[in-house]
């Protein structure tokens, strides 16, 4: 049984970042159940990133380094940022692993965490692609016992004489149970479990026991000699740990405006599978009301899904790549830099007059070298200054015009559209946007034709959603 | 009027032919400012700003102790007060402050500081808690506050190419533009502007689709009108040459066409000034000094300077002691500056931050900030506080 276009593009949208164009004619003789055991199959094996194999930013290697040294190091700690970024834009978008690096996308959101150190940085990104479709719970202890983390929310200082909430705040409040599902006690009783969580230079978790709070604590009305381990473990035993990841998974991979009943249901799933991510997902993208005409082209799509989405269709090489630093500066999403530990705000945040404007003479200025007119903001943080660079600015990419070629097998430009326009959107196109874009179409020849209606297309406004 | 109406009538979005036309006319009529009406200006120093340097405690000896190589000399010093003096960077601003056009507001900052630069400017752009993370804007929210149905984007304009999350609302987000002639060839290049003009959603009971389209027919009415608004000049000139003066001279260009803005924002960047920070500091107060004292004085040729009020802040001070480098790390506290002709206090609103009792050796707050928003969004914008802020703080009553 072939599969209806629409519902394919969308599977793949979601659960990654879309088919290649190369891809659709024979995925589309295959039913989407099938599809949907491919997509998981091919999540099976993954590439880690690879760019740091050591901490190079030891206290230790600091202390004994000049000034002029440190300097150095400090540079080159940003431009490791940089280049990890950079590589992971390319494993979004060349990985046969799609929904794993979905998934760690939507991870690396919820688990927001900053740091100036690119090792730790490729250490948790690392982490959370390795359990990305696991269980929920080995995610959240690894994560609570990642150096990034515990140096971002500040557990390195939370100890027994001077404890620092902030790591008990926000992973009952942002990472598992929600607002309202705990009190200001259980904070203050759980930061004192987290007492002594710390990490070492190499990035290993450290059970400093002396910095530890070994008297009795009462969390959630249970009184113990509770550790770490335990606070987590009975954050886990709350149903309303599932129902607000659930919520959440829901309106990033299934529609903003969330469903009540359904979350419900799929949260009882999540909790009796003891939280397992994967089980989840697969019960999400088989069921039939993922395919249904509300939830096709709902999202308005995140910088980095756009992004992404655009090279693999297109074929994309950027060069020099730095401009998808610039890039995603412009629109709103810095990869391994989250706004704040809530991550990034989704859905209509996204768009404004300026992002919208970005987005709308994006693929034209790519493919016809025009500098954007704009410039991206400095923010006045030195560490992140880089990214307003305005050496970034040149945009430049070469596409794959053979492969939409192949799928635009009409022979008049009208047929070229309707094919293109069902590859590159899933929202209907009105008569009004396909006659405003048959209208400047060049008739020279054929693959001038592709290539200005591909563009035309991925300039709408209908581009921007999936 | 008639030649506003005839404008917008020429302007692309009539062309467009869509169905929000009179409801833009509407809009353009029931918002027009007037007379009266009080524009904000606000002006955010990026990166951190060390107050302490600012304006500086000249006669304490721990200010001289704490920072043994970048203190500033008393000598040097603008004076002030018998206790205060300005960086000397500051000669214009001084001039300003003499004239009485200035308020100084020290120690400013909020509970459980957070050391961080994003994460504490986005506890000034949201005026949140600082254990708390909102999506929207103050500013942004009271755009959302003014908008009975019809909302336009041109109410507050960011002086930039992004836009700041303390411009967006729910449901409206300010217009970003460095410059007007430039936003206007951007939405007039030929991809937008067809998109804008004649492009049209297949489905109007979208919701995310009808919005993307609105966005670009909103960006491109107020592109045209924000234009047309900046190209009525008076011949003011006298700014120096400098990213902030040509955006703070846009303002002024703007207010003096009458445009129906209420709210402009510009940022300086730079303050991040952990190395070497009187050099850095030098030229960015120098920057903002001269910037800000031709902006006074354009305003006041157009008569304009008991309309407007300007707000400058940092998203944090710097530490009281000054690291190995020449510079200062990340701190809390930090003055601010309110300035206009319709203030109700000028000079120094309240004593200078006490050195000698720190929060781990840096100053501790005694003015929330969000009690100047109150202020600013009840007496100045007229608009409800709890509304805007989320809940209500006890107002600071600058202006």
């Amino acid at each position: 049984m072939p599969s209806n276009q629409q519902h394919l593009q969308h599977l793949y949208l979601r659960a990654g970042f879309g088919l290649l164009p190369e891809q659709l004619p024979t995925a589309l003789q295959l039913p989407i159940h099938k599809h949907v055991e491919a997509i998981f199959s091919d999540s099976k094996s993954y590439q880690s990133l690879n760019l740091l194999n050591d901490n190079e930013l030891r206290v230790v290697k600091l202390l004994f380094s000049d000034k002029e040294e440190r300097k150095e190091m400090a540079m080159d700690a940003l431009n490791r940022g940089r280049e990890l970024n950079l590589l992971w834009m390319r494993q979004m978008a060349e990985s046969k692993a799609g929904l794993r690096e979905k998934m760690t996308l939507f991870w690396h959101g919820h688990f927001a965490t900053r740091t100036l150190n690119a090792f730790f940085a490729q250490l948790q990104n690392n982490l959370i692609r390795e359990k990305a479709l696991g269980k929920f719970g080995d995610l959240l202890m690894s994560i609570s016992k990642d150096p990034a983390m515990l140096q971002f929310l500040n557990n390195q200082q939370n100890r027994k004489n001077s404890p620092n909430e902030n790591f008990a705040r926000e992973v009952m409040e942002l990472f598992t149970l929600g607002r309202g599902n705990y009190t200001e006690t259980d904070i203050k009783e759980a930061a004192r479990a987290f007492t002594g969580w710390g990490f070492n230079q190499q990035g290993e978790f450290v059970f400093r026991r002396f910095f530890h709070d070994t008297d009795l604590k009462t969390f959630m009305g249970k009184r113990g000699n509770w550790g770490g381990e335990d606070i987590i473990r009975m954050i886990l035993d709350k149903r309303e740990t599932a129902v607000f990841v659930t919520r959440k998974i829901y309106r990033h991979f299934v529609n903003n405006t969330p469903d009540k009943g359904i979350i419900n249901e799929l949260a009882n799933i999540f909790y009796e599978s003891e939280y397992d991510i994967g089980k989840l997902m697969n019960k999400i993208f088989t069921s039939d009301w993922f395919y249904s005409p509300k939830n096709i082209g709902s999202r308005i799509k995140a910088p980095v899904e756009y992004i992404t989405q655009f090279r693999r269709q297109f074929g994309l090489q950027f060069e020099p790549e730095n401009a998808l630093l610039f890039i995603q500066k412009l629109l709103g999403q810095v990869v391994f830099y989250p706004p704040n530990v809530a991550g990034w705000a989704e859905g209509k945040n996204w768009i404004d007059s300026s992002t919208l404007m970005v987005r709308t003479l994006l693929p034209f200025s790519i493919m016809r070298e025009i500098e954007l007119p704009v410039e991206a903001k400095d923010d006045g943080d030195v560490n992140t200054e880089f990214l307003a660079q305005r050496n970034f600015r040149k945009l430049k990419a070469t596409a794959n015009w053979d492969a939409l070629s192949k799928i635009a097998s009409g022979s008049s430009e009208k047929e070229i559209l309707e094919q293109l326009a069902a590859y590159l959107l899933q929202n209907k196109l009105s008569d009004a946007n396909k006659q405003l874009i048959l209208r400047n179409t060049p008739t020279a020849n054929r693959e001038a034709a592709v290539q200005f209606i591909s563009l035309s297309l991925a300039s709408l406004p209908e581009y921007q959603l999936c | 009027m008639a030649s506003r109406r005839h404008f917008i009538k020429q302007s692309s979005l009539a062309a467009a032919g869509t169905m929000m036309i009179p409801a833009f006319l509407k809009a353009f009529e029931a918002q027009a400012l007037s007379p009266d009406d009080k524009i904000l200006v606000v002006i955010q120093l990026s990166g951190g700003n060390d107050g302490l340097n600012t304006v500086i405690p000249y006669r304490n000896d721990i200010y001289y102790r704490e920072r043994q190589t970048i203190a500033i000399p008393a000598n040097d010093a603008l004076k002030i007060s018998d206790e205060l003096a300005l960086n000397p960077a500051m000669e214009k601003f001084r001039r300003l402050y003499n004239d009485g056009l200035v308020s100084i507001v020290n120690s400013v900052g909020y509970p459980n500081p957070d050391r961080s630069h994003f994460r504490s400017m986005d506890i000034w752009h949201t005026a949140s808690n600082s254990d708390e993370y909102l999506t929207t804007g103050w500013l942004g929210r009271y755009l959302d506050s003014q908008c009975n149905g019809i909302c336009q984007s041109h109410q507050a304009i960011e002086l930039d190419d992004t836009l700041s999350l303390a411009l967006k609302g729910h449901n409206v987000k300010a217009l970003a533009l460095q410059d007007p002639k430039k936003l206007y060839q951007a939405v007039h290049s030929p991809v937008y502007e067809n998109i804008a003009k004649y492009g049209k959603p297949a489905d109007d009971s979208h919701e995310n689709v009808a919005y993307l389209y609105k966005t670009m027919a909103e960006t491109i009415s107020s592109a045209d009108y924000i234009y047309q608004k900046s190209e009525i000049k008076n011949g003011y000139a006298d700014y120096p040459n400098s990213a902030l003066a040509k955006r703070l001279k846009t303002v002024a260009e703007l207010i003096n066409g009458g445009a129906q803005t209420r709210v402009y924002y510009v940022s300086l960047s730079g303050f991040d000034t952990h190395v070497r920070q009187n050099q850095q500091q030098t030229r960015l107060l120098t920057e903002y000094s001269e910037a800000v004292y031709a902006f006074m004085q354009h305003l006041k040729s157009i008569g304009k300077q008991q309309h407007v009020a300007v707000l400058t802040f940092s998203e944090f001070g710097r530490r009281v002691a000054q690291n190995a480098s020449n510079g200062t790390d990340h701190g809390t506290a930090n003055c601010l500056f309110l300035m206009g002709a319709s203030l109700k206090k000028t000079g120094v609103f309240n004593p200078v931050p006490d050195l000698s009792n720190l929060d781990n050796g840096d100053l501790k707050y005694q003015i929330d900030f969000r009690s100047i928003y109150a202020n600013l969004v009840q007496d100045w914008l007229k608009a409800d506080i709890a509304a805007v802020l989320g809940r209500n703080f006890e107002p600071i009553r600058l202006v």
